[in-house]
Parts: C-alpha cells; sequence; structure tokens
C-alpha cells in the first residue's frame, strides 16, 4: 500500500515575537519544526505500512529549507520525501497550497503508485484553517475522512476503510472506499523514535525535487499571491484593555484576602451574585 | 553491525564539530557528525563574538553568506560597583574595515549555516541522536561509538570528540576526569528584542556596525565572573557567569545576577522597552592551561569546549575551539593519506600542532590568571571596583573641596580599604600572571 | 465554475492592496447566508451566534440574511427553520433527503455547493466546529473562492466588501482577510466568539424548498455508527457561566484538585491551560485557548495562569476574568479585571471556604 503524507515546516509559533514598532513576525532566530499535528499523521502512516507493508512518501510544498524536516519525517521512518518548491509559489492561501499539492499528488501517483491514503494533520499551527486536506480533496475528488481520531479497520481485498471521527457531541463511525483522503486528529498516537539505521538511511537520501514546472503546472496563475483569492490587508497587535486591573489588597489571611476577591467580584456584577445564590437555593 | 565504517566520527556540532567534520569531509574523508540536539546550534546559546580569522582559515569567503549580525567597531571595558561605571571604551572606524575582525552573532543562526558547509562538503549529519558511549576493541582502542538510538554501534577509525564543555562521553569512557566546578564558569544569557533603529541611536551605531561591553565588579555580588551585552541586528544579548563553585558557595542564583546587572543603573537604560525573547544557561571552561585534560589516544582526540580550550581573560572560545577542530582533522587526514595507524603515537602529531599556535600560546601565558582572580576574588571583584569608583566620584565631584584634599582623600580610601601592600602585591601577581 | 474565472491580477506582492472591479459575473451575488449545522436533531448554538453577526452585516449591506438547513426529518427541518427566523433570518433554503440523515462531506457539500450556485449569495459563514470546517474547506475548494478561518470579527469595509479578521502565528497577532475578486466571501467562526443574539418569538420568514436528488448508492461514505459522547463527564465550558481553571502554577495534580473544589461549590465548570493536558492533568476537552475551548462566562476565574496569548484568545469574551497569581507581572494582569498577588494553594481553599459560607447563610436567611 502507497501513502502520502502531506507535513509542512512551520515556526515554532511559542518562539515568536512580533515587531514592538512595526508589527511584523520577527522570524529571526526562531526555529522551525514539522508542523506537530502532521506527526500524528505521519505516524499512522508508519503503522499502516508496518501492518500491510508498501512505502510511504512524506510531501511538503514550501522553501528549500524545508528539506530539513522531509529528513527528519525519514529519519523517523518514511521511505521517499518529495519537495515541491518554486517561486511562484509564494504567497500561496489554502486554495492556492491545494491546488499545488495536488498537481504534486498526482505526479507522485504517476511515479510511485497511486496513495491508497493521503493523510494530512488537522490543521497547522501557522495557517491554522484545517482547510488545506479537504482542499487536496477536493481538487483529487477522493473521499475525505476529516479529524479522524482512530483507523478501526482498512480491508485491503474490499478496498474498504472504516475509521471513528470527531465529530460534534460524539464519534462518528465512518466506512469509505480507497483512494481516500484523511485529516488525523490530534493526540492519537505517539511518534515513534527512529533506528540509527533509519537515521543514517535519511541523512544520505535524495530529496525528490519538483518546481511547478516539474508537476505539470501550467497556470501559473492559480498559484502563489495570485491564485490565492483571500487578500491579507491588515496585520496588527491585539489592542491590550485600555482600564488597568483592579488589585485586592495585600493585606490580611487568606481569609481575609478571599472574602475581599469575593466583595469585588460581587460588587463588579451583581448578576453573579445572583446567579450563585439562586443555584445554591436550587441545590440543597 | 551497521555494515559500514566511516573514516571518522564527530561527536557533537558546534564550532569545534562542525570544524573539524568540513576540514575532513572537505578532503574526500567519510565524515559522519553526530549531534544531540535538533539541529546543529539548537543546544547553543544565543549572541556571541565571533572572531573572523578562525573562520577564514576554514572558510575563506564566508563573510558571503554567513548570518552575521553586526562587526564591532567599539569595545567598552568597565568596572562597576552598585551604582557606577568607570569605563575604558576604544572605538574606531578602522574597525570599518573591508573585512571586519569581529563580529557579532546569534550562535543557533550561525551553527546552522556553518552545519549546512559541513553537509555541503559531504559529511553525513545525524542530528537528535546522542552519543552515549565509545566503543572499544579488546586492546582498548576507540572503534565507534554507541548512540542513544536503537541499533547497532556506528565504527569509524577515528573518533572526535567534539561534545563541548561537560565531556561525558570522554568522562563515561575514563578517557578523562569530571570537569572540576573551580574550572568552570556558569553563564546565564538572555536575547533582548529592539527595533534595529533603536539600537542603533542608543549605541551610536549605523548600518552594520556593533559595540561590546564586558563588565567586572561588583555585579558578579563578590564571586569571580563578569557581565557582558553585544549588539546585535535587532536584539541585545545580556548576560553574566561567574565559576560554578563560587556560586554554589554563595547560594546566589544566576538568575538573580543577571536580573540585578539589568537593573544596574548603567544597563538599564541600555535594554529599556526591550522585549526579552530567549533565555539560556551554558558552562563556560575557564579553568585555562592547568586544567586540560589528556587530548589524544587510540583511536581518539578531543577538541574546543571538550579540552577546555577558552581565554578566559579575552573571553575567546569560539575561535580556539575552530582552530583546535581544523588541527585535528589535519592531522587525521595527514594519517589517513598515508595509511598510518590511528594510534596515540601517531596522533600525538596534534598536540604539536596546537603548541605551534596561539591556541597553546594563549592559553600558557594566562595560565595563572584563574588561579589568582579566584583566591583574591573578595578584591577583584569587589574591594577594586568600589574603590576605583568611589575614587572616581570624589575626583569629578565638583564641590568646593580642593583637589588636593580630594587625591589625599581617595588615597586614605584605598589604603583603609586595602593596604597598600596588598593591593602592590595584587598588582605585581596579576602582572605576573598576564606576562 | 473555475473556467470562468480570471485572475488577472498584476504581477508581485503589490497585489494585496488592489481592488479589482469585481467580474461582472459575480455582480448578480447577493444576500449574507448561514450554513445551519444541524446534528441529531440539534442546531448547534454557533449557527444562532452566525445568525445575530449575519443580521448585523445584511443590514449593513442592505440585503437579506438566509439560513440553509439540511437533514432528512422535515419536520424537525421546519422546526429549525422558524427557530432561524427567531433568531434574525429572512429566508431559509430547507434540503430534505433521506441521505442526509447524519452528516457526510460528500452530501453536504454537494448540497451547499449547488444552492449557491443557484441562489448566488454574496457571503457564506460557517461554524468553526468539525463539521463546519470540514464543510467549509470543501465547498471553498469546490467553488475556488477565498475562505478566512477562525474568524474572530466580520465587518463590512466603506466598500461594501466582508472583512474578516482572524489570529495568526498562533495568536500573537492579528489579520484582516478580504476575498476581493471572488464569490461568495467565506468565513468561519468558532463558537461562542460571537454573542448569543436575541430571540425575537413569532418572527418569520419565507421558506425556500430545495431538492437535492441524492442516490444513496452514488455515496461513497457510509456512517455506521454515531457514538455519542457520555455527557455526564464532559466538559461543557463554552456555555458555562463560571469557569474557574488552573494553571502550572498549581504545581501538582493534587493542588489542581483545589480547582476543581472551588468549581464545584461554585458550580462552575473547571478547566485548564494547554500544559496541563499535556501533564495528563485534565483532558483535552477541558483545554481552554485558541487550541482548546473558546469561553464566553459571565466570570472566568484563573488561578496560576500566567495569560499566554494563546490562552488570552480564548477566554477574552468573557465578562470578568479574576487572575490569581503570585508574579505582579504575570500577563495575565494585563488583561484581567480582577487580580488578587497570591498563592493560589493557599488561596484557593479560602476561597472555597469563603464561598461556601455564604452560600450556607445566605440558604439559611431564605
Ligand atoms: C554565555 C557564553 C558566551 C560566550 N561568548 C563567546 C564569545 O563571545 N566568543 C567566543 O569565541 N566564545 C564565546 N563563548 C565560548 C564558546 O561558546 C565555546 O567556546 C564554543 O561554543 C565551543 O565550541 P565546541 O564546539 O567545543 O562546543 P559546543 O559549542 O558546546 O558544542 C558541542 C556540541 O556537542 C553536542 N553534544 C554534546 N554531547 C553530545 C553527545 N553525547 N552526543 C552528541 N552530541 C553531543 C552539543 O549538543 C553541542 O551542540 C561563550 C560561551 C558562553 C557559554
Ligand atoms: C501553537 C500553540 C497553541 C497553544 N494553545 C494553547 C491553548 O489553547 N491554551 C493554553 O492555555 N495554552 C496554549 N498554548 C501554550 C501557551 O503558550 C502557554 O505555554 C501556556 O498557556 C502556559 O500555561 P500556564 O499559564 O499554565 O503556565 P506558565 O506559563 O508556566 O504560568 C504559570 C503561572 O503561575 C504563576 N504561579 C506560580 N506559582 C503560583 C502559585 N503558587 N499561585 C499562583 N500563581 C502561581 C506564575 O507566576 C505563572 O504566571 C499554546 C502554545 C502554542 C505554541
Ligand atoms: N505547504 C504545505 N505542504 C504540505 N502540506 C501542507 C502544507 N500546508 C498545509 N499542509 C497540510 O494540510 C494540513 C492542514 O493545513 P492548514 O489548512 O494550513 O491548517 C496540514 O496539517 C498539512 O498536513
Amino acid at each position: 500500500m502507497h501513502i502520502v503524507v502531506c507535513i509542512k515546516q512551520v515556526p515554532d509559533s511559542a518562539q515568536i515575537r512580533v515587531h514592538p514598532v512595526t508589527n511584523t513576525i520577527m522570524r529571526q532566530g526562531v526555529p522551525t519544526i514539522i508542523n506537530p499535528y502532521d506527526l500524528f499523521a505521519l505516524e499512522e502512516a508508519l503503522r499502516l505500512r508496518d501492518k500491510f507493508g508498501g512505502e510511504v512518501t512524506v510531501l511538503t510544498m514550501g522553501p528549500p529549507t524545508a528539506v530539513e524536516s522531509l529528513r527528519k519525517a525519514l529519519t523517523f521512518g518514511a521511505d521517499r520525501a518529495v519537495l515541491l518548491t518554486d517561486r511562484y509559489f509564494a504567497g500561496s492561501d489554502t486554495l492556492a497550497t491545494s491546488f499545488a499539492l495536488s498537481m504534486a499528488l498526482k505526479k507522485i501517483g504517476a511515479e510511485f503508485g497511486d496513495p491508497a491514503i493521503i493523510f494530512t494533520g488537522k490543521q497547522t499551527i501557522d495557517g491554522d484553517t484545517a482547510q488545506v486536506g479537504p482542499g487536496i480533496a477536493k481538487r483529487l475528488d477522493r473521499n475525505q475522512l476529516t479529524y479522524v481520531s482512530k483507523i478501526v479497520e482498512t480491508d485491503l481485498v474490499n478496498r474498504t476503510i472504516t475509521v471513528e471521527r470527531r465529530a460534534e457531541g460524539g464519534v462518528q463511525v465512518l466506512q469509505s472506499r480507497f483512494p481516500v483522503l484523511i485529516t488525523m486528529l490530534e493526540a492519537t498516537n505517539e511518534m515513534r523514535r527512529g533506528s540509527v539505521e533509519n537515521a543514517l538511511k535519511a541523512a544520505r537520501a535524495e530529496v525528490v525535487t519538483w518546481n511547478a514546472e516539474a508537476v505539470g503546472i501550467e497556470d501559473l496563475t492559480q498559484c502563489g499571491l495570485r491564485g490565492s483569492p483571500t487578500i491579507v490587508k491588515k496585520v496588527f497587535a491585539p489592542g491590550g484593555r485600555t482600564d488597568e486591573v483592579q488589585l485586592v489588597d495585600n493585606e490580611g489571611n487568606p481569609e481575609a484576602r478571599a472574602n475581599a476577591l469575593i466583595d469585588a467580584i460581587f460588587a463588579r456584577s451583581p448578576d453573579v451574585e445572583k446567579d450563585l445564590f439562586d443555584q445554591a437555593a436550587h441545590h440543597f | 553491525m551497521i555494515d559500514e565504517k566511516f573514516d571518522a566520527i564527530v561527536v557533537g556540532a558546534g564550532p569545534s564539530g562542525n570544524a573539524a567534520a568540513l576540514v575532513m569531509a572537505r578532503e574526500g574523508l567519510n565524515v559522519l557528525q553526530i549531534e544531540r540536539g535538533e539541529y546543529s546550534g539548537s543546544k547553543n546559546v544565543q549572541g556571541a563574538i565571533l572572531y573572523a580569522d578562525a573562520l577564514e582559515q576554514i572558510i575563506p569567503d564566508f563573510r558571503e553568506d554567513a548570518p552575521l549580525e553586526r562587526h564591532v567597531i567599539e569595545q567598552r571595558m568597565w568596572t562597576m560597583d552598585d551604582r557606577s561605571h568607570t569605563g575604558m571604551h576604544y572605538r574606531s572606524d578602522d574597525f570599518n574595515e573591508d573585512k571586519p575582525n569581529r563580529y557579532t552573532i546569534l550562535r543557533a543562526q550561525f551553527d546552522k549555516w556553518f552545519s549546512a558547509k559541513v553537509r555541503e562538503a559531504g559529511a553525513l549529519l545525524l542530528c537528535e541522536t546522542t552519543v552515549t558511549e565509545l566503543v572499544r576493541d579488546l586492546k582498548g582502542k576507540v572503534i565507534g561509538v554507541q548512540t542513544d538510538r536503537q541499533g547497532a554501534p556506528i565504527m569509524a577509525d577515528i573518533v572526535v570528540l567534539a561534545e563541548g564543555v561537560n565531556g561525558l562521553v570522554g568522562q563515561r569512557s575514563g578517557l578523562r576526569e569530571e570537569v572540576s566546578p573551580d574550572s568552570v564558569a556558569l553563564a546565564v544569557k538572555e536575547m533582548h528584542f529592539l527595533p534595529r533603529e533603536v539600537v542603533e541611536a542608543r549605541f551610536n551605531l549605523k548600518g552594520n556596525e556593533g559595540v561590546v561591553i564586558e563588565a567586572m565588579g561588583t555585579i558578579t555580588k563578590g564571586m569571580t565572573g563578569t557581565g557582558f551585552l553585544y549588539t546585535n541586528e535587532e536584539s541585545i544579548s545580556v548576560g553574566i557567569g561567574c565559576i560554578v563553585s563560587d556560586m554554589t558557595e554563595s547560594e546566589v542564583t544566576p538568575y538573580e545576577l543577571l536580573d540585578a546587572f539589568k537593573k544596574h543603573p548603567s544597563i538599564r537604560p541600555l535594554l529599556e522597552g526591550s522585549e526579552c525573547k530567549e533565555y539560556a544557561a551554558h558552562l563556560i571552561p575557564e579553568g585555562g592551561y592547568n586544567a586540560i585534560p589528556k587530548l589524544h589516544g587510540d583511536g581518539w582526540l578531543v577538541v574546543g569546549d571538550a579540552g577546555q580550550f577558552v581565554n578566559a581573560v579575552h573571553r575567546e572560545g569560539s575561535n580556539l575551539a575552530m582552530t583546535t577542530g581544523r588541527l585535528a582533522a589535519e592531522t587525521v587526514i595527514e594519517l589517513h593519506r598515508k595509511r598510518e595507524e590511528m594510534s596515540e603515537a601517531n596522533l600525538k602529531r596534534y598536540l604539536a600542532r596546537l603548541e605551534d599556535t596561539f591556541v597553546m600560546k594563549d592559553l600558557k601565558k594566562y595560565k595563572g590568571i584563574p588561579a589568582l582572580l579566584h583566591g583574591n576574588k573578595g578584591n577583584f571583584f569587589g574591594t577594586y571596583p568600589q574603590l576605583i569608583s568611589q575614587a572616581m566620584q570624589t575626583w569629578f565631584r565638583v564641590d568646593g573641596v580642593d583637589k588636593k584634599s580630594k587625591e589625599k582623600a581617595i588615597m586614605k580610601n584605598f589604603r583603609e580599604t586595602r593596604t597598600l601592600r596588598g593591593m602592590l602585591g595584587d598588582a605585581f601577581k596579576l602582572a605576573r600572571a598576564w606576562r | 465554475m473555475a473556467e470562468d474565472k480570471k485572475p488577472a491580477t498584476p504581477q508581485g506582492g503589490g497585489r494585496a492592496n488592489t481592488r479589482k472591479e469585481l467580474p461582472e459575473h459575480f455582480k448578480a451575488y447577493k444576500h449574507v447566508w448561514v450554513a445551519v449545522e444541524i446534528e441529531h436533531g440539534q442546531i448547534h448554538s454557533v449557527s444562532f451566534e452566525l445568525l445575530g453577526e449575519g443580521r448585523k452585516l445584511a443590514d449593513k449591506r442592505g440585503v437579506e440574511l438566509a439560513a440553509v438547513v439540511m437533514g432528512d426529518d422535515r419536520a424537525r427541518l421546519e422546526e429549525a427553520a422558524k427557530e432561524c427566523f427567531e433568531f434574525g433570518a429572512d429566508c431559509v433554503y430547507l434540503a430534505c433527503d433521506p441521505a442526509l440523515v447524519h452528516y457526510r462531506n460528500e452530501t453536504a457539500t454537494n448540497v451547499l455547493t449547488d444552492l449557491v450556485n443557484t441562489y448566488k449569495p454574496e457571503i457564506l459563514l460557517l461554524g468553526a466546529t468539525n463539521l463546519g470546517r470540514d464543510l467549509a474547506g470543501s465547498v471553498a475548494t469546490t467553488l475556488k473562492t477565498g475562505l478566512t478561518a477562525d474568524s474572530t470579527e466580520l465587518e463590512i469595509d466603506e466598500e461594501g466588501s466582508l472583512a474578516a479578521t482572524r489570529p495568526t502565528f498562533g495568536g500573537s497577532l492579528l489579520c484582516t482577510i478580504f476575498t476581493l475578486n471572488f464569490r461568495p466571501q467565506m468565513a468561519t467562526v468558532r463558537p461562542r466568539v460571537m454573542p448569543m443574539p436575541e430571540r425575537d418569538p413569532g418572527r418569520t420568514g419565507r421558506i425556500v424548498e430545495f431538492d437535492p436528488q441524492i442516490v444513496e448508492d452514488d455515496i461513497v461514505t457510509k456512517v455506521l455508527d454515531f457514538i455519542a459522547d457520555r455527557d455526564s463527564d464532559k466538559a461543557n465550558l463554552p456555555y458555562a457561566d463560571i469557569v474557574v481553571a488552573g494553571g502550572l502554577g498549581l504545581g501538582s495534580e493534587e493542588n489542581f484538585q483545589l480547582v476543581k473544589r472551588l468549581a464545584e461549590v461554585m458550580g462552575a465548570e473547571y478547566g485548564g491551560s494547554r500544559p496541563l493536558v499535556q501533564k495528563g492533568w485534565i483532558t483535552a476537552d477541558r483545554q481552554i485557548g485558541q487550541t482548546g475551548k473558546t469561553i464566553r462566562p459571565k466570570l472566568y476565574i484563573a488561578a496560576g495562569i500566567s495569560g499566554a496569548i494563546q490562552h488570552r484568545v480564548g477566554v477574552e469574551g468573557a465578562d470578568m476574568i479574576v487572575a490569581i497569581n503570585t508574579d505582579p507581572k504575570a500577563p495575565i494582569f494585563e488583561f484581567a479585571h480582577l487580580g488578587i498577588v497570591a498563592d493560589a494553594v493557599t488561596l484557593l481553599p479560602a476561597l472555597t471556604q469563603a464561598f461556601s459560607a455564604r452560600l450556607r447563610i445566605n440558604r439559611l436567611a431564605s
């Protein structure tokens, strides 16, 4: 079974700062990581491969430095890595991203075998839209299973797959047919640590690198900024609140301070006080 | 076992390991480099001074694409008491030269760049992999390493230990002693973001010019150590470090020390309005010449901080690291070419090479200083800075007192606090250690 | 759909500030729509919140507000339509088909894209729930239009376009996004970000029937089962009136019990910051913040939480934020209304005591 996992290299958002004057992102020295959500997808793919045989290909669209993340994925145990990189892709929104990725996926299918499953993460921590997965599925006209928390059964003979999907208020058990696209929910598994052999293999591996032309994109107006219907017009830091925090006195023992705090709460919101007492009256 | 054998394994991807791996790989050796961090530089403390010369010897055109922050045109040396500083500043337009001599860098970025060069040269790099132990043959010769990843040991003709100050692999494998708390400093450091315009206005800089401040005095609360502040492109690195044994004695936490340093009236305005982005602590080997461990043996060599190659007085470390890395590599290349064995006897040529360079010459020159400063820390890091500051204040305050009386008051203050003899003695010792 | 779209935009990065004349075929797109989320007979409250917001947008544009409801139970759908009218819709597009018994991407995408292509709305809003995000992504790609995810603010600019503001880069920045040259302009909004609108009982509107003509056999994906969350232990944070939460500052899982105890006495929900989920002190459904739940309680008490931006964006809608923290410089004091510089480990039990004492006295008195 051939499986493709789409991963994205993202700046470690915990370490991003905003320039106090220009309000732009200061990327200086900010390390990049594999989008943490994508690791759950990758691990799931590796497990399926270990169980059923086949190959796992990782695909990313990004700058040439994204090769680092691909190599890391190889260290975890992926068999092949593909980097889709071209300056025409710069500034892509989710629609343009899913277009470019879908073209690369077609080529991967043609060259290395049509993937039974394409995995993506639930969302990225920088784009944070959860749109690219569904977008790719539509572009490739594949069945899609989003927010999958568990793969219950894969039947390679009948080419069906059964999954649990996180829905509002419960879990849907869905059955679909290969080929599918799955977006994997977080915290579903834990990424393995690659062996020495994998690490050595990864350090050496040739990463397949394609540009727009290589994946057969003729219409560049579908790529990058030009192919993105959304337009970011303004980026700004969240405004601080104007009124200052009211601090409760530092005096007294915990009991006194607790009571002072409660008084302050009730003074600010008689509504809360009333609710509390109404509810207490019901309760006892 | 992994069927393949490497010509060399380098443990660590700091400046020393990168230099060693690059030089060997470039000569066609099959080199494997192993780094425990996520990438080269990920475990390294941000913000440092790069001395161009050592790197130039390895990558002559490094200025073309290395991530350099600012070239240093001004050096400030301060002695500080709690409220003031007395400074010597040297600034020269000569440092605005074609090929500047010193740069501020951010280590994480610099190491990453360096590491990319190493890989371009053909070395293999395994990240997020920790070498746990050296593997030896029956005769005790080192023949490879064991890592924390599942799998067999990896073999090589020679293992270059570039693992940094702790030297845990060397220690665990019985090649060396544990590092003594007397001979390492613990430095804590923060990166403070400031818009570049502010950095430039505040330090009187234009373009990529930079300033370095080195400070000593009561800021270390009587412990042996120094504080520093470097200007980067859009940030300021500020830090302070003290000998570990002093710190354990005094029970002052490094963070408290740094906090006080940052609040010092001479430092605070320089950091005003900045946002602290990173905080890190790291050890610096400061034992000097006398603390250097055994550097070679059958199948192994030690380079960089792991060999205690730091000149604490001049705050040079990475240049010694790169130079020792290069010299180790050249030694290995020579033996490899001549198909000679990587035996202890043959590897001795590394020591000979070291003796010939500034590395050993400088370390020998200053070999008395660590002990001297440490032995007289109360004076060097408390009394003298205070005296100097008081003298300056007496001297510069215009208050109707005649200059002659002022001179007397200053001398009296000096003598009462520290006997003339004691002072002369310290001066003499310092001069001798410097010689 | 796609063939007639020609994004002939100027080269390079300057595009962000250009506003081309809207292509002719998009000029017919009018009205604001909300795709209503119904699962298991229940309308998700985010749909009402969106109707409230959509009403404002429609009024500003001088157009109608419409809701799309789909499902298999006509009576229930008509009931839902009635609710939509009462929450502000002028019109409801009603799609009833046995195949729509459960949410499925294929069927829902087909119905919604067909509706859009037939009736041409200028703005289409969905909840940023798992369902809404799944559907919105597919519909936007099929229609080849722009979609802004997880918006926190919706506005109409001077030129009549939808300006959707959303957090970016982990919440440290906000950005305002437009879809100028394509229609519909799509956005999703998380539950509890917009306030619940007033209900106007008896308000009505017109229903437009839409026959989706789905052939079940053509649909590949089947719903085999639905395992409802056991309501008993599931957190209902987004809708709680009072939330008490703890952070790493509590120091241990044991100390976190102090938060639970206070919540219990106050009849509140409890939750926590993300590190607590990672440490396993609380379950993921109790995480509050950007990657957890957005809450909008009347009272939010945060003990031992520093107030990182990712946490902040999830609680800013609270009417009153009370911070308990030992560090007077903790960022949470920048957005809390009330604060107390105190050790939560000693203060929480005192608060629990004090609250229960007052509640008891009050009960005795009444
Ligand atoms: C606060 C501070 C300020 C400094 N300022 C300057 C300055 O301004 N200028 C200057 O020239 N020098 C400065 N130095 C000194 C300089 O940083 C060091 O001398 C230099 O980094 C030494 O390089 P190295 O390669 O020997 O060791 P390191 O840079 O410490 O690199 C060792 C590497 O080995 C890796 N490693 C360790 N153990 C293992 C293992 N078992 N398996 C795999 N990998 C392992 C580590 O992760 C690390 O990446 C400063 C040091 C500090 C702490
Ligand atoms: C992509 C991304 C998404 C994220 N999403 C979320 C999210 O959804 N929700 C979320 O919460 N976080 C999220 N985070 C994490 C967030 O950045 C912070 O790390 C986290 O919120 C900090 O949790 P904390 O306040 O509990 O811990 P800390 O930041 O460690 O703060 C602990 C606080 O407790 C105080 N304290 C210590 N002792 C006591 C005491 N005895 N009594 C009282 N106070 C005390 C301290 O002064 C400190 O302010 C996300 C991060 C990333 C990178
Ligand atoms: N540039 C990219 N390259 C590869 N995969 C991507 C890229 N961007 C997004 N993805 C995939 O799409 C998922 C959702 O991304 P997003 O819509 O940005 O939240 C991610 O978890 C990735 O699996």
